[in-house]
């Protein structure tokens, strides 16, 4: 019963493994593939005499000669060196949701019967996978009040990317393409939010935080004019405050005549609570990877989920599945579509995910995400902020949605220790490093944590007490967290220079090579 | 005595907080009496939402989920039920073992974006991707993978627009082949609507080679900042005339940019060295299965060329010294050219992409190796061959519509068949055969044609299966 420590003697592998371009033996062999047989080799004759002259390779490829185990042992030792959600207690990487992937989903993702499926087979062989997809669709219409969904995009960024080429599909039916050139944004948003709308174009009002820590209400009103093809915003963002002036900042674009998209990356709080349409929203996306639960893979594979009302249906990226009553089929008949986003059909193996997840949860289940990590973020929040030196700026006394922004400015003035010193101590007691903030850092030193539903109150009472003592280091012995970590795989810190001096870059081995050749 | 059972509170195994005693303690911490009437506090009563969510009744044992799951999933036909000869963006390959046993483990699996400290081994297996990547392709820069080839492609247009601006030559025209892949193709023209302008060059009709006399006007009257190849082509043919289309792009100052088949790579040229400036294309072949087209993962590459470089929208994983000898340590370079270094300022979005197929790519190239790159490409080959060379038997089609070289795939005509691939198609699935893909839609002026696709795994017997069907079918038997 409340079993926590933070004392372990926690010591990551340390493998102090070399490169794998330095490890093997010329000669060796990790795998073999089905050659062409003596027949086929005789009637066609070699590889080589089949490349036309000039294509063909002239020196081999320097790639390692390893044998199978010790392959598997180089990666199975890399692993160790890395603090995935499953053998921490993720609760640091705020924004990111890192809640519990179900292992019995991940056991259906490797089917065969979805793995050895090609995009370009039959419909009529595809109709498990397309039911699937269809009744994705459907619960994601119910979540989000949404009149329909798209599962084209390949993650999350690809989802806002899609919005914001709606959104120019939109102005440009309604013959005001170049003149709707402004998108309205805040700074506490997503940086994909911006990073689309530029992408494609478009000049970006950012919208700053006013004195109770939301996005200002008076700057977007000066902001909207004729100019104006959308509002792309978050709620609650980072902070965790939640915008209960949302439903103005709807009103207020939608007379200026722009759109309203909603950035619901993240889910986990309103599930069940509040939905998209319902606050007037015109676009909403979603992370399925995140609040939808599929492992996040070291960034990705991901998939996201386009989310648009009635009027936007005809823009939506293609293609939608659709049933008419005997059997599943792609549905390429929006008129004025955006296109299709890429390849194929979106990330299959994470519709599957949220289908199952959506499945063993159902409608109360869902709703208990959001209440619980609503519950568990408060409960962490008051039991951090009794941490010497740490605070929650903007919105005092207010409860936070599932997520909230720190910051350890007190700290960092009390004893010179800044947040990121504090992420990288953090390691040392077995924890994934956290998310301080996206760029740029609005709130000083900050510190983003996200206690999603899965972790227990054990885990959080010791993800607390773990920076407690970090606290208690700074004031009594900064040294000790400034020159952090100390018992990771990586026990010193790096040379920074060389990841901000073009002199001293390099993406490869052989450039790392060639560089300190010269030096 | 006996066990008595508790009461029926709906306590889910992925949430320990909804044990009730639980819960109260923590509203009990908070000073609340329930969950509500925290958010009740903070959401306005118009916008909560009062009726239950319309989703169906939980499954909450793994039993019936993976019952009811595989159920729906088992309705599948899959290439392992069916032989297959799709290809066209997404290839059936070995995957060997240790690929899939690695990239389930739950560190790699459930890591996300921890730096340099707390994912040590990430970051070490996503640079060796790098550099692995690097021998493949003969390249010094790689980049951190990207939703697929298409976003790559799109992304290395946009870079040598903007590198080509920065140095002042402000040309916003890329021009591609006219046999380019329609899907990539489609992707490119949404993505770089605002950076430029994608134009067409023609082709000759009988060999699909790119036709270089009229790559050579267009670079003469409207220039260009790229010109752009497949090679093998989305139609399976070797551009042969890849040293001639970057010399042409580079006397009219543009930037050349080509897409390889990775899976080719043991045996034929890296484009850079046939004087491509950006290579760009997909991982997909190399470790990962089809999974409906979720297998997809994109690269770029170049030389050591900072200009291009700089240009770069993805992390890239640089490795630098540490504090002790010999140890290294990597991060994320040179990031304020990211939307996550610099929002709107930067360079294009970039957001989750597929981290997971880059290691695994990884885990594929150290165990081919160079022997096994060279025999993937050296039987694909033959493989390949050998099927033209069977199939061309069959009367009233023509195999290899082009003529000449392939790497895996080929283009088969039934025009005189006078049977649409479609038919030809469905009578081909009626015998457990997937037939090529259909590409009489995206590219009309070569008729009713199909494009087949033989990987290492194909068999003799598979190819003479197919041969059997398709001889049947175009003679109208069952």
């Amino acid at each position: 019963m409340g079993y926590i420590r933070t004392d372990r003697d926690f010591h990551e592998a340390r493998w102090d493994e070399p490169i794998i371009m330095e490890l093997g033996n010329p000669g060796e062999r990790g795998v073999m593939i089905p050659l062409a047989s003596e027949h086929i080799t005789e009637c066609v004759g070699s590889g080589e005499s089949l490349v036309p002259q000039g294509l063909l390779r002239k020196k081999m490829p320097a790639l390692p000669e390893m044998s199978q185990m010790q392959v598997l042992r180089h990666y199975m030792r890399l692993s160790q060196e890395t603090i995935g959600t499953d053998i921490n207690i993720d609760i640091g990487l705020g924004t990111c949701t890192m809640k519990y992937s179900p292992k019995i989903n991940e056991q259906m993702v490797r089917s065969p019967k979805l793995t050895e499926l090609h995009p370009y087979q039959d419909e009529s062989t595809l109709q498990g996978i397309l039911e699937i997809m269809y009744r994705d669709q459907e619960y994601l219409k119910a979540i989000s009040g949404m009149d329909c969904v798209s599962l084209q995009p390949s993650g999350g960024s690809q989802a806002i990317f899609a919005n914001v080429q709606t959104i120019r599909a939109y102005h440009e039916a309604n013959g005001e393409g170049e003149q709707r050139n402004e998108i309205i944004t805040t700074i506490l948003s997503h940086p994909a939010n911006p990073g689309t709308a530029a992408t494609l174009g478009y000049k970006l009002i950012t919208l700053y935080p006013d004195k109770d820590g939301l996005p200002d209400l008076e700057a977007l009103k000066a902001s909207v004019s004729e100019h104006t093809a959308a509002l792309m915003i978050t709620n609650p963002e980072d902070t965790g405050i939640y915008n209960d002036r949302i439903r103005q900042f709807v009103d207020t674009v939608h007379e200026a005549g722009g759109l309203c998209v909603y950035d619901q990356a993240n889910l986990n709080g309103v599930f069940g609570i509040t939905r998209a349409r319902d606050a007037g929203f015109d676009m909403c996306h979603y992370n399925l990877h995140k609040s939808f639960s599929s492992p996040h893979g070291c960034q990705g594979p991901a998939a996201g989920a386009q989310c648009v009302s009635d009027k936007l249906r005809r823009f939506t990226a293609v293609p939608t599945v659709e049933f008419d009553g005997e059997k599943y089929y792609f549905d390429y008949d929006h008129p004025d579509s955006i296109g299709k986003l890429r390849k194929f059909y979106g990330v299959p193996a994470v519709l599957v995910r949220a289908y199952a997840y959506i499945r063993s949860l159902g409608p109360d289940g869902m709703k208990q995400i959001a209440e619980l990590s609503i519950l568990n973020n408060n409960y962490m929040l008051k039991k951090l902020l009794t941490i010497s030196g740490l605070s929650m700026p903007m919105a005092e006394g207010r409860f936070r949605m599932e997520q909230a922004r720190l910051s350890w400015e007190q700290l960092t003035e009390d004893t010179g220790v800044t947040t990121d010193d504090i992420c990288r101590r953090i390691v040392d007691y077995g924890f994934q490093d956290y998310f301080a903030s996206h760029h740029p850092r609005v709130i000083p030193e900050p510190f983003t944590p996200e206690p999603v539903e899965t972790y227990s109150k054990d885990d959080i009472d010791e993800f607390v007490e773990a920076f407690r003592s970090i606290a208690k280091e700074a004031y009594e012995n900064p040294e000790l967290v400034k020159s952090a970590p100390h018992k990771a795989a990586l026990a010193s810190q790096i040379d920074e220079s060389g990841l901000t001096d073009w002199d001293k870059f390099a993406t490869t081995w052989r450039a790392y090579k060639k560089l300190n050749q010269n030096a | 005595m006996g066990v008595t059972g508790k009461d029926k509170a709906f306590v889910h195994p992925y949430m320990p907080n909804s044990v009730p005693e639980i819960k109260q303690q923590m509203l009990d911490e908070l000073g609340v009496g329930s969950i509500d009437e925290i958010y009740k506090s903070l959401i306005p009563d118009d916008l909560l939402y009062k009726e239950r969510l319309d989703l169906p009744e939980p499954i909450v044992n793994e039993y019936e989920l993976k019952r009811h799951v595989m159920g729906i999933l088992n309705r599948n036909i899959t290439t392992e039920d069916y032989v297959s000869f799709l290809g066209a963006g997404c290839y059936r390959h070995q995957v060997p073992a240790i690929c899939d046993e690695l990239n389930m483990r739950g560190e790699f699996l459930t890591a996300y974006c921890g730096d340099t400290y707390s994912d040590h081994g990430k970051m070490q297996a996503i640079f060796e991707y790098t550099s692995m990547m690097g021998e493949l392709l003969d390249a010094d820069i790689v980049s951190y993978t990207t939703y697929d080839a298409g976003q790559s492609v799109s992304s290395a247009f946009c870079i040598a627009l903007r590198a080509q601006a920065a140095k002042g030559h402000d040309n916003r025209r890329i021009l591609v082949p006219s046999t380019m892949n329609p899907e990539i193709r489609s992707q490119a023209l949404a993505y770089c609507r605002n950076a430029g302008e994608i134009i067409t060059v023609g082709s000759d009709p009988q060999t699909g080679l790119m036709d270089l006399q009229d790559l050579e006007e267009k670079l003469k009257d409207g220039g260009a900042a790229a010109v752009f190849y497949e090679n093998p082509s989305y139609l399976g043919f070797f551009e042969t005339q890849a040293e001639q289309i970057a010399a042409l792009a580079h006397r009219y100052q543009a930037l050349c940019i080509a897409q390889p088949e990775a899976a080719s790579l043991g045996i034929v040229e890296s484009p850079l060295n046939l004087g491509a400036d950006l290579v760009c294309g997909d991982i997909q072949p190399l470790g990962m299965h089809m999974q409906f087209g979720g297998g997809q993962a994109g690269f770029i590459a170049c030389n050591q060329d900072l200009g291009l470089a700089e240009q770069f929208p993805t992390y890239m994983y640089g490795i630098t010294k540490t504090g002790q000898d010999g140890r290294y340590g990597w991060g994320r370079a040179m990031n304020y050219r990211c939307s996550h270094g610099s929002r709107e300022n930067a360079n294009e979005y970039f957001g989750t992409e597929t981290g997971l197929w880059g290691i695994t790519a990884g885990i594929y190239l150290a165990s081919m190796g160079p022997q096994g790159m060279y025999e993937l490409g050296e039987t694909i080959l033959q493989k390949t061959s050998y099927a033209i060379r069977r199939l061309s038997e069959i009367k009233n089609i023509t195999v290899n519509l082009f003529g000449g070289a392939n790497f895996q795939e080929f283009v088969i005509n039934f025009d005189q068949t006078r049977k649409t691939v479609k038919e030809i198609n469905q009578e081909l699935l009626a015998r457990r055969i997937f037939g090529g893909k259909d590409v009489s839609r995206d590219f009309p002026q070569y008729g009713q044609s199909a494009l087949y696709c033989i990987s290492e795994l194909t068999t003799e017997e598979e190819i003479e299966n197919l041969r059997t069907a398709l001889t049947a079918i175009t003679e109208g038997r069952q």
